[in-house]
């Protein structure tokens, strides 16, 4: 018998389910075996059903009320995104970024690795994989969301590439294609879009290269055809529709770390305790909530990933 | 006649984003479709920031507008000023009540910590005597400081416009074309005041 036991980041099933489907849960589970031929037909993969795994959580206790962890409307995830090489609004990169050609794509990789070259998707991600990891979004605007990814441990794609011992750090770069990308015509950003991890931070199990949500494949402008997830950290991190993977020695200058150094930095973890100058990040507004709820620590996955900032002050790392 | 009915026009000129706006938020409450996006408080937010400082804007355009045109505009300059701060108004409710619901603890610390809610409340609340002293019997009563302090609406628009710059994420646009229209109000009034002097010193 196969038992399968739940880390603990993996979120409880009852905190994934609103509290009238929980209390109706048997009427559910009757109707259990007839939803689930209907929503594997819509999976990208036959092998996704059996690698399901849920949402992770350590508490979910906000504000001395207890709310429980729902899946974001899937409505609200494809059309309330920022993605500026698309426009500055929020519903911008659902309505211009349609037309990305996201296949082929091609991925160039180098720097300090053995496996330097160009490369596809297929490539870089074992379809056969993939997994649903449903996880907290926090976005550095004080808004959230619960999004069930799917996709592969960015350390299996690392792997792949075989980094040496001077790779200290990984970088990520966006397409930059002002044909595709109307967004560009504006210098809000130096572009393309730049991101990075510490090595240990991508090589987390927790941290994600997602190929698609809600078991279908990404929409171009969740990030298409494949984007990082890293759950603990600002949404900002998640750098989308990623051409160049970089091993490098230094820590690179992130996109937001140039264009405002005092306000982003590097690590850009979730952090109640560490205000932007600007405004709190004390509290949320989960997408969809009226309320707001209390932002956790690393996103409430500090049991996880807090071990790889010991002795590091948080509040001048942030 | 004519007089009133281009005053009903401008009161419901005015009046159409906030119509517009309390439509979606009963679509929102309503569980409807709506225009407010996924996040409707932070549109809100933007929404309501802007019209405020649209109607500043257009109300310190009003006595030069008058000066170069000799349209005679000045009857509607009050109803303008009052739009400025009743959209305000509604920013300041949908930050305090939807937005932090009365967490009077964040909203303190944001007025006091961080200078960019500092302009924005600062502005809000120097409004407020210019709403109240904005009918006739406070202009009659008042005579002379009454101009001096409806002049402060110069400085709460800086100050608006101070606000929305260093609030926003990245995006300077909106803020920087309202700057510069502002700056060019603020150049006409210097001009029309020397221009004023040189005609007393020509007498």
């Amino acid at each position: 018998m196969l038992i399968k036991i739940k880390g603990s980041w993996e979120l409880k099933e009852n905190q994934i389910t609103s509290l009238k489907d929980y209390i109706s849960r048997r009427d559910f589970i009757k109707n259990a075996g007839i939803m689930g031929a209907a929503s594997a037909a819509s999976l990208m993969s036959p092998n996704l059903a059996l690698a399901e795994e849920s949402l992770s959580t350590v508490s979910n206790l906000y504000d001395g009320r207890d709310i429980m962890d729902e899946k974001t409307d899937i409505k609200a995830v494809r059309g309330y995104n920022n993605y500026y090489e698309f426009g500055m609004n929020k519903d911008n990169p659902a309505r211009y970024a349609q037309s990305l050609v996201t296949d082929p794509w091609r991925v160039k990789v180098n720097g300090a690795c053995e496996n330097p070259g160009d490369y596809n998707v297929e490539d870089l991600i074992d379809f056969n994989a993939l997994e649903e990891r449903v996880y907290r979004m926090r976005c550095v605007e004080a808004w959230s969301m619960v999004i069930p990814w799917v996709g592969v441990s960015l350390s299996e794609v690392i792997s792949k590439l075989k980094p040496t011992s001077n790779a200290k750090y990984v970088y990520f770069e966006t397409l930059a294609d002002p044909k595709q990308m109307p967004g560009l015509s504006r210098g809000i950003i130096k572009w393309p879009y730049r991101e990075g991890l510490r090595m240990d931070e991508a090589m987390h199990p927790l941290t994600i290269m997602a190929v698609g949500l809600y078991g279908e494949k990404l929409a171009n402008q969740n990030g298409a055809p494949m984007r990082l997830v890293v759950p603990w950290k600002y949404g900002f991190k998640g750098v989308k529709s990623i051409v160049k993977i970089s091993f490098l020695e230094k820590e690179p200058n992130t996109s937001w770390m140039r264009l405002a150094p005092q306000e982003y930095g590097f690590y850009a973890n979730v952090n109640p305790n560490a205000p932007h100058p600007r405004w709190s990040q004390a509290t949320e507004r989960r997408i969809g909530d009226f309320r707001r709820r209390d932002t956790l620590m690393f996103n409430g996955y500090g049991e996880q990933v807090a071990s790889l900032y010991s002795g590091m002050d948080l509040k001048r790392n942030y | 006649m004519k007089n009133q009915s281009s005053r009903i026009f401008l009161h419901i000129i005015s009046l159409i984003p906030a119509a517009w706006l309390f439509w979606q938020m009963w679509l929102w409450y309503n569980f409807s479709p709506h225009g407010l996006t996924a996040n409707p408080i932070e549109f809100i937010t933007d929404f309501t920031g802007n019209w405020t400082i649209r109607f500043l804007l257009l109300t310190l355009c009003i006595s030069p507008l008058t000066k170069l045109t000799k349209w005679r505009l000045i009857k509607y300059r009050r109803a303008l000023g009052l739009y400025a701060f009743s959209y305000g108004l509604l920013h300041f409710l949908n930050y305090t009540v939807l937005d932090y619901f009365f967490d009077w603890v964040l909203i303190l610390e944001d007025i006091f910590k961080r200078p960019a809610i500092t302009f924005g409340m600062l502005a809000f609340l120097l409004l407020i005597p210019l709403a109240i002293t904005s009918f006739k019997y406070f202009i009659k009563k008042m005579a002379a400081n009454w101009k001096n302090l409806h002049q402060t609406i110069y400085i709460i628009t800086i100050f608006a416009i101070t606000h929305n710059y260093m609030m926003v994420k990245a995006d300077i646009l909106v803020p920087v074309i309202h700057a510069i229209i502002l700056s060019g109000l603020l150049a006409l009034r210097v001009y029309f005041s020397v221009n004023k002097k040189r005609m007393f010193k020509k007498i």
